[in-house]
């Protein structure tokens, strides 16, 4: 059995991460389709889905809640498009005491802001979404699409970052209604509010101190989930394949991702690779150029001179390749030729799979 | 239209694009058509990473003091390229200091309390940013500014910042701010957005996404769409290649033939797709375009920007 074929056969999460434009929605969903094939109850989580492709998984409706999607395979087949709001704000029904502390939670602006603007709170959903996921145990194995962050590290560090905000000891201190703590607020930290108040508007600091009254208790609650489920991302049932194309910039950030990996003690799993250009023959590109030059005004001139050129894109993508192989060991790599269309339907996401689990 | 009439259409481009279609080349190709004609450029990067430097031969990465990236005043006549970065939290720190808030800066970091501000004001820091570009723009820092912008769908999200914190913060000096980078991004004689795409269909799809999201929300001026990636035409390839061998007298080892044949008919295929792509995008989006070549041979450094400067320069001309 091939490398991925074993991932998709045993594990039960599977984080596809990478930069944005490789194709990772696609091999995300590739994976969890395979899965299928081979009998397991499978879903996959998307972010942010070209709309062809989301058209032919069925998720126009934006729910939140998986959908299934019907085919010819022995398992099972959903797929969901991400919800950061809904998400969140199903977290924060999860822990809030009563309807009352939700309900003044959800309707405060700055919690409204917060999936939109708080950096991290994607990343960080998409993993609590996983979670949730895994942990009612409907299906065998969940495959998550990372969103394309502009830094690699906001996804490791999404939990802690939300946590660390949903902590802010400064307003923390301000809210507290009670005299005795009144009077605890430092002279220094009122004027400090006070110049924020003066740069923002005294609106955004009183909802912001709204926000943290209405949140009082609840923090200990997303601190423990937090902690859960980036245990899971270090489990032995999750595994994290990296999607790159051969391209320097996308290399180049494939390669800080699997540092990054690295240092948190998680090991890629597989390296996909997709959209190399073809190989035509065995001969070298300054092979083929010199023969251009030394037919040149015979018509074979332009054909070796565009062998060449696909010889030197291949020879490129081929020591761009070598680096990232050599950064992985032993994680296998799954190459995935430039395909003459785009992937948007059942029958393209299959096309994928035989070359991952070839 | 001549380069450099099109680079002073307005003092500031803001270049934007989903990931991996070349924003970074096309920044950099920009950049190096305006100083070939002869005008200063400052190229702004904002997410702090290293291929615009790496573009023009330059190892270490760009920091918050300009640097020169291209020496002008040799041979070709061209000005000086430089650039520098303005992450948002630079722009910040910068903010407060202007503001007299240095003090308490650090304070303000270390605290979270900026990240509990610019929650509750979503786009805080895109829209100091934005206000530092204005400064830019205002001091003529240059003749022609680049700015990079955001990838992903950070773009329409970055440069709807402006309308949307006048909605919710009503008085200051960050809504004073909010109201200069509104006034920029709706002065076609101050600033234009040029979206890249790639002759594919995906990215045709969101780039057209994309430019009517710009229009109706911003009400940005924007400039002709840039086509990244195109493959240079090639003559000759589609003939029978045994034939074009028996007429140039030269004898093909064994499976020398199918290579070059495969290798043609690849290059054929991917120039229809990308000619039919090029056609959807003109059908989808009523904007000239232009275009910039697929680069066979090595990666991006100073020559390649030269060659690919000179290319939109081509296609530039072309415009009406």
């Amino acid at each position: 059995m091939s490398a991925l074929g074993s991932v998709v056969a045993d594990r039960q999460i599977i984080v596809c991460c990478g930069s944005g434009g490789v194709g990772k929605t696609t091999t995300a969903a590739a994976l969890a389709l395979e899965a299928a094939r081979r009998g397991r109850r499978a879903c996959v989580v998307t972010i942010d889905p070209a709309k062809r492709l989301a058209d032919a998984l069925g998720l126009e409706a934006l729910t939140n809640e998986p959908g299934k999607i019907e085919g010819d395979w022995p398992g099972e087949l959903w797929a969901l498009m991400l919800d950061t709001k809904s998400t969140f704000d199903d977290l924060v029904m999860r822990y809030s005491d009563d309807k009352d502390q939700a309900r003044r939670i959800l309707d405060n602006r700055l919690y409204r802001n917060i999936s939109g603007a708080l950096s991290g709170t994607q990343e960080y959903m998409a993993m609590e979404k996983l979670y949730e996921l895994h942990d009612e145990g409907r299906f065998d194995v969940v495959v998550v699409d990372t969103p394309p962050t502009r830094n690699a590290l906001d996804f490791l560090d999404a939990p802690r970052r939300l946590t660390r905000f949903l902590d802010n000891r400064i307003f923390r201190l301000l809210m507290t209604p009670t005299r005795a703590y009144l009077r605890a607020v430092s002279v220094a930290t009122q004027a400090f509010l006070r110049t924020i108040s003066k740069v923002v508007g005294g609106e955004v600091v009183a909802d912001a101190v709204a926000f943290f009254q209405a949140f009082e208790g609840m923090e200990q609650g997303f601190r423990e989930r937090a902690q859960h489920v980036l245990s899971l991302m270090s489990d032995p049932a999750t595994a994290f394949v990296l999607v790159a194309s051969p391209r320097r910039d996308a290399v180049d950030e494939a390669l800080f991702f699997a540092s990054r990996l690295h240092e948190s003690s998680i090991s890629v799993e597989a390296l996909v690779v997709n959209r190399l250009y073809p190989r035509f023959g065995a001969g070298s590109a300054d092979e083929a150029r010199s023969r251009a030059s030394s037919l040149a005004g015979t018509p074979l001139a332009e054909l070796y001179d565009n062998l060449a050129d696909f010889r030197e894109v291949a020879e490129r993508e081929e020591r761009h390749f070598a680096a990232l192989a050599e950064k992985v060991a032993p994680a296998p790599i799954a190459r995935v030729p430039f395909l003459a269309a785009d992937v948007h339907d059942l029958a393209g996401l299959q096309r994928v799979g035989e070359f991952l689990f070839s | 239209m001549d380069p450099a009439g099109f680079c002073t259409q307005s003092r500031v481009f803001i270049v934007a694009g989903k990931g991996g279609v070349g924003k970074t080349t096309v920044t950099a190709a920009l950049a190096r058509m305006a100083a070939l004609a002869g005008l200063t450029t400052l190229i702004v990067e904002v997410e702090g990473k290293s291929g615009i430097g790496a573009a023009f031969g330059r190892s270490e990465p760009l920091t918050y003091e300009e640097v020169v990236l291209s020496a002008g005043g040799g041979p070709d006549g061209a000005a000086d390229i430089r650039a520098r970065t303005l992450t948002p939290d630079d722009a910040l720190l910068e903010y407060l200091e202007d503001h007299g808030m240095r003090r308490i800066s650090k304070r303000l970091l270390s605290s979270g309390a900026i990240d509990v501000v610019s929650t509750a004001v979503p786009g805080i820091k895109d829209i100091l940013v934005l206000g530092k570009v204005k400064a830019l723009e205002r001091s003529a820092a240059a003749d022609l500014i680049v700015l990079d912008a955001p990838a992903a769908g950070h773009a329409v999200t970055f440069l709807t910042s402006a309308a949307g914190l006048l909605d919710a913060v009503r008085m200051g000096p960050i809504r004073a701010q909010a109201e200069d980078v509104l006034a920029l991004l709706s002065d076609p004689a101050r600033c234009q957005v040029l979206l890249v795409t790639l002759p594919e269909e995906t990215p045709v799809n969101e780039v057209v996404e994309t430019a009517y999201k710009l229009e109706d929300r911003v009400g940005v001026q924007l400039a002709p769409v840039v086509v990244n990636g195109v493959y240079p035409v090639m003559e000759g390839l589609d003939v029978d290649v045994a034939a074009a061998a028996a007429e140039a007298d030269v004898f093909l080892r064994p499976g020398e033939a199918e290579d070059l044949a495969e290798a043609a008919r690849f290059r054929l295929d991917r120039m229809a797709l990308q000619a039919e792509q090029v056609r959807r995008l003109a059908d989808g989006l009523p904007l000239p375009q232009l275009e910039l070549p697929f680069l066979f041979t090595t990666e991006l450094g100073p020559d390649e920007v030269d060659v690919l400067a000179r290319a939109l320069a081509d296609s530039v001309r072309k415009l009406p």
